[in-house]
């Protein structure tokens, strides 16, 4: 069994007990502990299920490579799925629950996947389930949906909330064992700007395990000594609980810090995600240790060699009674030598190795431990916890020799340095055959910017192994980082290291009934079998291996598993390992939330919506809002119980009859100015705009470079260099960014400065036959007579108390004053203008009612009479396209063959035979079908609507040659089957004199 | 011919452990010459082979691939399959493809796990409404079936959806119920082990880099294996169109640039359908492993890196977390970019080129995994007759010239 022991544990503390809960079962742990060694100590080994053959797991590693130790998290807002137990820190009242079965852990339905597992190898769904088809929707896909998935889905908001930061330094360590701390030291002495993060609580990684000796001090010593120097110095700031999740282009590194997982649900920020800019990553990641590959390896019990001695020594946990320890390294032989000084069984170490005789070895033999070399293990028997393991000759077949009853396997295959980050944006890797490791090769980083390499790789990351090797490497790349010359650091001592063997399966020669059983990925169920299967097949790229397999998909993404089964694809195929290469390394390093890549910008924060002066009174008074770009406008003012649709119909027929008034703050302004001004508009308008006198408007139209209509709206001449641009509400950026993007890449050299003065007005249209009336009430002594401010002049004045400037437009057809006041002033001038405006009628409008009367009027819409494929010829307005201009955006395109075929569908008004409205997106058909067998169209319908007008469904369209046939019936079809006759008429259905706008 | 893939063959292998798979696809060395070269080993160059071979009788055909097949986007792509696009070109072309997907297992004898599922695209403005009715309009005179569903018929097909988010509510959705998703590999491989079944060579880690021409008119290709003749050259090979058809003297309009993908980690099924939310720009569906797939934009700028960046990430993140709040607690486990092919109407070229013997089938863009059995093959017959049949006719590379785009994102901000 596993438990607490009576002594040791250098994270806990015995004094401060934790209460937690496992599947229900209320559980102690203390201060300190993980979830995975305080499940260890109350004999919980068993903590999941595997994903494919739901297999019993246990766990296997002590930090971030964990594989199998995933479980369900919290409850209620506070719940998550697939949390690693050995990097989740207790808290008291902690909640877990394992993952993956059904009904229970221990009593797991899906099991029977394992007793199939013969009939489900790699692959098996690509060459089953293909008949009969419908089988495939309804009953095989359900069935393997539902097994697959790890933990349950979150049904609640999340509760939590979280933050992003940004930090700019020269160096950046990430990893705070000893060789971090050593990088970050050298480069803090050197007087440059370092952050140094820790993804754990605790500072100086495995060292302390294993205490070498660093410059005559213990390695806890050391350790404290150094963290203690780079506290005091100014330029350096140290965090843990603070992971380097991603490398990316330009020095930057996605950080991930979490904030109260360790204390369980609190106010504040959960994690925090950090975008890093550094001049130099140093990765001081370290390296991962190796499972090996022996028949049953997947039985809860076995673990890695270096996870079980820490769980011995930082959280005083056995994970068993009798632990045989299986090696192909010296390493392997501390865990022998710690368990048996803790008091612990170590009926003997298995070495593949023929012959091993370095100083470890001797202590361990000295100790009184049993080492068999050249030895392996056949198979490890137990179901839901090993009972015993037997032994074979490495070198055979795996003819059993003998079986020792046992209760753990310490397994090590060697290590693997953790290269992800310097994998990440291009860092490439290089094959060590002594140590059988990839590691960063120096020639070919990740370069920047400069074409130097901005990602250093230190110590054990960098395939040195040996503590005083690590150190002086580590030390160094701070130097390098930092930009000066190399000098000594700290020195350590460790006991001498013989070389390991690489050993990818025991024993070598196993037969395919035991490499059935050898697993590679635990969590996705990948054997040794499973990927000579693919290789067999022809699934012969790494890549291919991978998602064939699914080996390393999981979500540890391979950190146990890809070197050992890239091993042995490449023994499969006959290829050495660096020719067959690795998977591509992806962020994040390990998974990180969601919620913390969101960050703050949530509900209220996300996208914050854009108000005008006057958009409480909006809410105050009955709008109901729809979102255009950014901002909500309202579509139409409710009054007491009315429908929608009658709110529009009273907003239209009160503004035709009396007078309305349209909150039209929201329209892009853009001050246009300098000497180029009028040459730079010439060149953006179809129209000619530099011969625009001062005091006038005129409509204008953009058009992309491929000559499609792109914006509309009215240009008034300011003064001699200056002009104001009216966009429409979606465009107003993007118009502005247009402007900009002319300006700063094409022509540069000309004089002009763009600014968007958008929120900086308040603009209400004063509209409707009584417009002028109430205006003139207001007073102020401003000349509104037609007289005066005629169509299409504005005019700078007072009106009222307000300053005010004033535009003869018209978007509606009525007689109309556009009034821009400052945006303060805004909210009162909407007022002033209500309660003069009560014995005249006048009620606010929204923007269906704005539209409703465009269309009467035959104007149109960006978005609605264009698509991105409508040029201005289209719409009838050619005329609006200056025929004197050399050149302007789009012109090249408006000559093109297909704009200028006479045949294109142009604007027409369509009236409705029976006066119903033709359904929105409606098309035109003609007669017969296209060589697609799709029914042939001659049009479509672009604006339609119920008119309160003239009481009948109007709409404008885009018909074959439409002009030319004034007068003649085409048909809509509409969704349900039946269809709509409309006759093409003119757009204009009001005021087609335009007496009323120009009055 | 192969041995057929069946419950009963894997029974009967089970029973020899599976030592007695055959090769998926056999790995040959180059011949001399083709009568016809496919360029690129992804998804629409495999397919256009396969139908060479299955419509027109044409097998003497080599597939070249300078990495391992399937690996470019075809095996990095968020799987998503629609139908209901607006322009009509477009519609057949999808259309055709959705509808051979359906039975593409069967075809193949390979399960691809084509799952149609249901795919909706969420109207979140009044212009998106409008948008989407249209489409419905022109989708029901097309023959592709689709319709516009209210938000609470949304919410009952997606239950995790947060229908009134504070700005953007979901005002309705344009449904196509038999979309949905596939298994992006299977596809490759699938294909591939049926070309190869007829005799085709597929050959991996062979990188064209240099076309001859003779008089106007395509001669062979040099490859990293050697020089190979062939009568007709098809270059499928998505981002690498420009580089390619440069090789062959001609320039074409394409910018690549990287799109960006993430999963979860796998939970249980939670979503049954695949939600595209084009107003905050983020898609996500739910693999058949659990993990929630997801993808926003593009990259503002071009390259050529296949590597995740991190802006477009956090932006799609956020959108997502608004529409489906439960994800803030699930975690992102892997990230990536694809180099996307992009038109200058985001739609694709499937067309004649200014030399003889070569086509050219590219500009995919973000959305071409949907098209690879119809884009196969309009390009077969495009290859085989030398002019293109009515799903091709509209994608000649000299609409660009003409000005006769065919706009897909008229309805819809993102097309994938
Ligand atoms: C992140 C992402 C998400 C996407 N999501 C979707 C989606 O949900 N739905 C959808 O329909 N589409 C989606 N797409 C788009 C889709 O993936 C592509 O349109 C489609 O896969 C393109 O297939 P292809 O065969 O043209 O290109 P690829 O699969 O890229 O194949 C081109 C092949 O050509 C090879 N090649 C290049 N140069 C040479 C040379 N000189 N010699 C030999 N071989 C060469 C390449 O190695 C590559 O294998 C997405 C794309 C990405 C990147």
């Amino acid at each position: 069994m596993s438990t607490r022991l009576a002594t040791g544990g250098r994270f806990i503390d015995r004094s401060q007990p934790r209460a937690f809960s496992f599947n229900g079962k209320r559980l102690r742990g203390y201060a300190g502990d993980t979830l995975a060694s305080a499940l260890l100590a109350n004999d919980q080994m068993l903590v999941g299920r595997s994903f494919k053959y739901h297999r019993p797991r246990g766990v296997v590693a002590a930090g971030a490579e964990e594989p199998n130790g995933l479980v369900n998290l919290g409850k209620g807002q506070h719940f998550e799925p697939n949390q690693r137990v050995t990097t989740t820190e207790l808290f008291d009242g902690l909640e877990a629950e394992s993952q993956n079965h059904w009904p229970s852990l221990e009593f797991d339905v899906g099991a029977v996947n394992a007793r199939l597992s013969r009939f489900l190898p790699a692959g098996f769904y690509y060459k089953m389930f293909i008949h009969p088809r419908s089988f495939w929707k309804h009953i095989y896909e359900p069935f393997i949906r539902a097994s697959a998935g790890l933990g349950k889905a979150p049904k609640s908001r999340d509760a939590d909330t979280y933050e992003h930061f940004h930090a700019h330094v020269d160096v950046l360590v990430i990893g705070g064992g000893i060789s971090g701390l050593a990088a970050a030291l050298a480069a803090g002495r050197a007087g440059v700007r370092v952050l140094l993060i820790e993804q754990t609580a605790h500072w100086g990684g495995r060292a302390p395990v294993d205490d070498p000796q660093i410059n005559g001090l213990g390695a806890e010593e050391w350790i404290n000594s150094t963290l203690q120097a780079l506290e005091e110095m100014p330029n350096v700031q140290i965090r843990t609980r603070m992971m380097g999740a991603g490398v990316y282009d330009h020095g930057s590194v996605l950080c991930y810090e979490q904030l109260t997982d360790h204390i369980g649900p609190k106010d504040g920020p959960r994690h925090r995600l950090w975008q890093v800019r550094a001049d130099r990553v140093i990765t001081a990641t370290g390296a991962i240790e190796r499972p090996l590959s022996f028949a049953g390896n997947d039985v809860p019990g076995v673990m890695l060699a270096a996870a079980l001695r820490d769980f011995v020594v930082n959280f005083g946990v056995s994970v068993g009674d009798r632990t045989v320890v299986v090696t192909n390294n010296d390493d392997a032989y501390r865990t022998a030598i710690v368990l048996k000084t803790a008091g612990l069984d170590v009926p003997c170490i298995v070495d593949a190795r023929p012959a091993p005789t370095g100083e470890l070895v001797a202590e361990a033999r000295a100790l009184g431990i049993r080492v068999e070399a050249g030895k392996g293990i056949a198979k490890v028997k137990g179901g839901k916890r090993v009972t015993a393991v037997a032994l074979c000759a490495q070198a055979g077949e795996g003819a059993v020799l003998e079986e020792i009853p046992c209760d753990a396997v310490a397994m090590s295959g060697g290590w693997s340095p953790v290269v992800h980050l310097w994998s990440h944006c291009g860092g490439k890797l290089t094959w060590d055959e002594a140590g059988a490791m990839f590691r960063p090769d120096p020639d070919r980083p990740p370069t920047g910017a400069d074409g130097e390499g901005f990602v250093l790789a230190a110590g054990t990351a960098n395939g040195f192994l040996a503590t005083s090797e690590a150190l002086a490497d580590a030390y160094a790349a701070g130097q390098i980082a930092a930009g000066i010359k190399k000098g000594k650091g700290p020195s350590a001592l460790a006991p001498a290291e013989e070389p390991m063997a690489p050993v990818w399966m025991m024993p070598q020669g196993a037969a395919i009934s035991l490499r059935e059983k050898m697993w590679l990925d635990y969590q996705n169920d990948v054997k040794v079998s499973d990927v000579q299967l693919a290789a067999r097949e022809g699934y012969e790229s790494v890549e291919h291996t991978k998602r064939y397999t699914t080996l390393g998909m999981a979500t540890d993404q391979g950190k146990l598993s890809n070197i050992n089964g890239l091993a042995i694809l490449s023994d499969s195929l006959g290829r050495p390992i660096p020719s067959v290469g690795t998977t591509t390394f992806r962020p994040p390093y390990t998974p990180i939330s969601m919620g913390a890549i969101a960050g703050a910008a949530r509900d209220g924060l996300f996208q914050p919506i854009r108000k005008t002066p006057m958009h409480g009174w909006h809410e105050a008074n009955g709008a109901e809002f729809e979102p255009v770009g950014q901002w909500r406008r309202p579509y139409a003012f409710r009054r007491n119980g009315e429908s929608t649709e009658a709110a529009v119909h009273r907003e239209v027929k009160n503004t035709r009859d009396a007078v309305g008034l349209l909150d039209a703050s929201t329209l892009g302004k853009l001050i246009v100015k300098g000497p180029d001004a009028g040459k730079f508009l010439d060149m953006l308008y179809t129209n000619m705009m530099s011969t625009l006198p001062v005091g006038k408007c005129r409509y204008g139209l953009m058009c992309s470079e491929n000559g499609f209509l792109s914006d509309d709206g009215v240009v008034a001449r300011i003064d001699e260099d200056t002009w104001l641009c009216h966009t429409t509400t979606g465009g107003a950026d993007r118009i502005h960014a247009w402007m900009e993007d002319w300006l700063q890449c094409e022509w540069w050299n000309w004089k002009v400065y763009v600014a968007n003065v958008t929120e900086q007005y308040a603009q209400v249209a004063v509209v409707g036959p009584k417009a002028r009336m109430l205006l003139e009430k207001l007073g102020g002594g401003m000349d509104l007579s037609k007289e005066a401010l005629p169509f299409m002049q504005w005019a700078d004045g007072r009106i009222g108390d307000f300053d005010a400037r004033v535009y003869r437009i018209s978007f509606s057809g009525e007689l109309s004053y556009e009034v821009a006041v400052p945006a303060g002033q805004g909210l009162a001038f909407w007022e002033a203008l209500l309660a003069a405006g009560e014995e005249f009628g006048v009620m606010p409008y929204g923007t269906e009612a704005l539209h409703i009367m465009r269309a009467e009027k035959g104007f149109i819409m960006i978005g609605d009479e264009t698509d991105g494929t409508i040029i201005p010829q289209d719409l009838g307005l050619s005329w609006a396209i200056s025929k004197k201009k050399d050149d302007y955006l789009g012109k090249r395109a408006h000559q093109r063959p297909h704009m200028t075929d006479p045949n294109r569908w142009k604007l027409v008004g369509l009236e409705t035979t029976d006066g119903s409205v033709i359904p929105d997106g409606a098309y035109a058909v003609s007669e017969g079908v296209n060589d697609n067998g799709q029914r042939n169209t001659q049009g479509r319908v672009t604006s339609t609507y119920m008119s309160p007008t003239l009481g009948r469904g109007i709409a404008m369209g885009l018909i074959l040659n439409g002009p030319d046939r004034m007068g003649e019936l085409v048909e809509f079809p509409k969704i349900d089957g039946t269809s709509v006759t409309a006759k093409i008429v003119s757009p204009v259905f009001y005021d087609p004199e335009g007496e009323k706008q120009n009055g | 011919m192969k041995k057929r893939y069946s419950v009963f063959a894997i029974a009967k292998e089970a029973a020899r452990h599976h030592l007695g798979w055959e090769r998926a696809w056999a790995a040959p060395s180059p011949k001399p010459k083709y009568d016809a070269i496919i360029v690129g080993a992804g998804g629409h160059g495999l397919a256009t082979a396969y139908y060479l071979g299955k419509n027109h009788g044409l097998r003497n055909v080599a597939i070249l691939e300078k990495g391992w097949l399937g690996g470019g986007n075809t095996g990095r792509n968020t799987t998503i399959i629609r139908s209901n696009y607006l322009q009509d070109p477009s519609a057949a072309i999808y259309e055709k493809s959705r509808s051979l997907y359906e039975t593409l297992s069967q075809d193949l004898n390979y399960n691809i796990m084509f799952s149609p599922r249901g795919v909706i695209m969420l109207a979140q403005t009044q212009a998106e409404i409008r948008g989407y009715q249209r489409t419905a309009h022109a989708n029901a005179l097309q023959g592709v079936k689709t319709e516009w569903i209210e938000p609470r018929r949304v919410k009952e097909l997606c239950p995790i959806i947060n229908l009134d988010g504070p700005r953007y509510p979901v005002l309705g959705g344009l449904y196509q119920a038999r979309g949905g998703t596939a298994r992006h590999d299977a596809v490759a491989w699938g294909y591939a082990r049926a070309c190869s079944d007829m005799g085709m060579d597929i050959i991996q880690q062979c990188e064209v880099t240099g076309v001859s021409t003779e008089a106007g008119k395509v001669t062979g290709v040099t490859t990293t294996k050697g020089d190979i003749a062939c009568d007709k050259l098809g270059i499928v090979v998505a981002g690498h169109s420009s580089a390619l058809a440069d090789m062959a003297g001609f320039r074409l309009p394409i910018e690549s640039v990287a799109l960006q993908a993430l999963v979860s980690e796998p939970i249980k099924p939670a979503m049954d359908v695949v939600i595209m939310a084009n107003t905050v720009h983020g898609y996500m569906s739910q693999s058949d492993k659990g993990e929630m797939v997801i993808g926003g934009g593009t990259d503002g700028f071009n390259n050529y890196t296949q590597r995740g960046s991190f802006h477009h990430i956090e932006e799609t993140v956020r959108a997502l977390v608004e529409t489906f709040p439960m994800i803030s607690r699930l975690k992102m486990l892997r990230q990536w970019g694809g180099i996307v092919d992009m038109t200058g109407d985001r739609s694709p070229i499937i067309s004649k080129t200014p030399v003889g013997g070569i086509f050219v089938n590219c500009g995919w863009g973000t959305g071409g995994f949907k098209a690879i059995p119809g884009s196969g093959w309009a390009m077969a017959e495009l290859m085989a007759k030398g002019e293109p049949g009515p799903l091709a006719a509209e994608f000649t590379v000299d609409r660009f010239k003409v000005g006769k785009f065919i706009d897909e994102s008229v309805a819809a901000g993102v097309a994938h």
